[in-house]
């Protein structure tokens, strides 16, 4: 649905986005994850057709962004992180105007706009003034003004910013509704939404494109290794002695769960956790429990950011993108 | 056709759903009223015509001042409020918003002007007043607004602020009033360009005394076409860059 290649934005002598490529298919949510400054509402607004990029180009259902701007428009609804919104209409009047300024006629808009206004929840307050609103009500009714000419593309900055934990969970509803009908992309910082709502993450950082793919598959680009978490029984000093003599482990961290109970995460080289075991039982350590840790985004995104200042890093994690995110790559 | 016209629809509602529409229309009557009041209908006897005179020559001056505060918030008021990327995420054409802009503050100013009839009427009452004289004032008071509203809307258009909007259109409408005067400082060749900028002395005084000049008509809609045209190119490079 969306092809992007090498997307670079430069605001005066300010790389905003650095050749970011990309590929979304349809019906999919994807989420723009960085954190503040990282470039994802630059790329949000170019994707939107808002902003021209300083290099590399966008396809909209096959249709060249730069060629067919209003076309390519017409199949997109946007969401700016402030909703725009006219405070003096009234909420149906103003999502009907939209309607009919995207392309639709009159009696198009009249006949979605009863699901439309249902499926943000507006019903209730569509025919009050939007200044009187809350700010929950006011994102709404951006969602809605996004939706309303039934775009193929739906991309939405930062879409729970601002709202309550009960907003939250209704947005969160909304978005996934809107992907019965739509690629919807949507930008965040905050982690858990991402994960909660998206169905594969694109991580920006510094205006790069550092990793991409579900919260599985990211958790598994930082390396072959295996996550674990055990319960010891032993002396901390014997335990940590253990696992930093141990060749398998790559990384560990302890904590005291409670008198001679230790908790240990670490990360091996490769699954070789039967081996661990045995190292462990020959030095006399109880073993109560062992999991296998699976990945939080948090953690993901933290050693992603952090990591891709690494160049060593970087090239690992960006090599596990697409094969035309590597072409460009390889070209810049 | 019809994306213009919503344009226009929610622009016409939006200032008469906001006090600033009528906060402007109400200051320019009363000031329009007092200075018919001072100065068209002083003691001293005067002509009808030399009464309309003068009032033409008032509510030049005021339509001119109106159509700056009726137009400044126009476009750079979105841009400040961010309804702008509502407008440029939009498959509306610049030319589409431009004009949907332009003729919703015309209408505003039609309806500014169709609210001094009163004056005239006074005149019309208590005096003698020439159908001519006042169909051709009122013709030119509509071609200076077209004018001045341009110049307005093309402000707006490349300010981020009101504030900034307004004071350009101000200063662009000053220099083509006090252009008869720059006139009379210059000399040939320079001296006639000039003077044919001048919005009143060239231009709209014969319309004030009833006459009806194809120069001046041309005049007023090359401004307008001119400010329109910038505008709307201002447009088009703003939105997607």
């Amino acid at each position: 649905m969306i092809q992007a290649e090498g997307l670079t934005r430069y605001y005066g002598s300010f790389a905003a986005l650095r050749d970011a490529s990309f590929e979304i298919g349809e019906r999919e949510i994807v989420g723009f994850l960085g954190l503040n400054g990282a470039g994802k509402s630059t790329m949000l607004k170019i994707l939107a057709g808002l902003m021209r990029p300083t290099a590399g180009r966008v396809r909209i259902g096959g249709a060249d962004l730069s060629l067919q701007p209003d076309a390519s428009r017409a199949r997109i609804g946007f969401l700016p992180e402030e909703p725009p919104l006219y405070r003096e209409m009234r909420v149906r009047e103003f999502i009907r105007w939209v309607g009919e300024v995207k392309g639709r006629t009159r009696r198009e808009v009249d006949q979605v706009l009863p699901e439309v206004l249902d499926t943000c929840q507006l019903t209730e307050v569509s025919d009050r003034v939007i200044g009187e609103l809350s700010h929950g009500y006011k994102k709404r009714v951006g969602i809605a003004q996004a939706i309303v000419h039934r775009p193929e593309v739906v991309i939405l900055d930062e879409p729970i910013s601002g709202l309550d934990p009960q907003q939250i969970v209704e947005m969160r509803r909304v978005v996934r509704s809107l992907k019965e009908r739509a690629t919807v992309l949507i930008s965040s910082h905050i982690l858990s939404e991402v994960a909660l709502t998206c169905d594969r993450v694109l991580v920006i950082h510094r205006g790069q494109i550092v990793a991409e793919g579900s919260e599985e598959e990211l958790g598994r680009s930082l390396g072959e290794g295996v996550r674990l978490t055990l319960r010891l029984r032993g002396r901390r000093s014997l335990i940590e002695e253990t696992l930093a003599g141990s060749a398998l482990v790559e990384s560990y961290e302890l904590l005291d769960d409670a008198p001679e109970i230790v908790v240990a995460r670490l990360r091996l080289l490769r699954d070789e956790r039967e081996a661990l075991v045995r190292e462990l039982v020959a030095s006399e350590i109880g073993i109560r429990a062992i999991e296998e840790t699976v990945s939080e985004l948090e953690q993901i995104f933290l050693e992603l950011t952090r990591e891709a200042s690494s160049p060593t890093m970087r090239d690992r994690i960006v090599g596990t993108r697409t094969s035309m995110s590597s072409g460009t790559e390889a070209q810049a | 056709m019809r994306p213009l016209l919503l344009v226009t629809r929610r622009e016409i509602a939006a200032y008469l759903n906001s006090y600033w529409g009528y906060i402007v229309i109400a200051a320019v009557l009363m000031a329009d009223g007092l200075l018919f009041n001072v100065m068209a209908l002083s003691d001293r006897p005067k002509y009808s015509a030399a009464v309309m005179e003068e009032f033409y020559l008032h509510t030049f001056g005021l339509t001119c001042v109106a159509s700056v505060f009726m137009t400044m918030r126009s476009v750079a008021e979105e841009r400040q409020i961010g309804t702008i990327a509502l407008i440029d995420s939009s498959p509306l054409s610049p030319a589409q918003y431009v004009g949907g802009k332009y003729l919703a503050a015309l209408g505003m100013m039609a309806l500014l002007l169709l609210a001094t009839l009163y004056m005239p009427a006074l005149v019309f009452v208590n005096g003698k007043v020439s159908y001519g004289q006042l169909f051709a004032g009122y013709f030119g008071l509509l071609l200076v607004a077209g004018a001045t509203t341009a110049i307005g809307i093309f402000c707006s258009s490349i300010s981020s602020s009101q504030l900034l909007s307004g004071v350009l259109a101000g200063l662009i409408l000053v220099f083509f009033v006090v252009c008869w005067f720059l006139a009379k400082q210059v000399e040939p060749p320079l001296k006639e360009i000039i003077e044919y900028l001048s919005f009143y002395e060239r231009h709209f005084r014969n319309f004030g005394r009833g006459q009806i000049h194809t120069e001046s008509i041309v005049f007023y809609l090359s401004v307008t076409f001119a400010f329109l045209t910038m505008a709307n190119r201002s447009m088009a490079i703003r939105r997607w860059r």
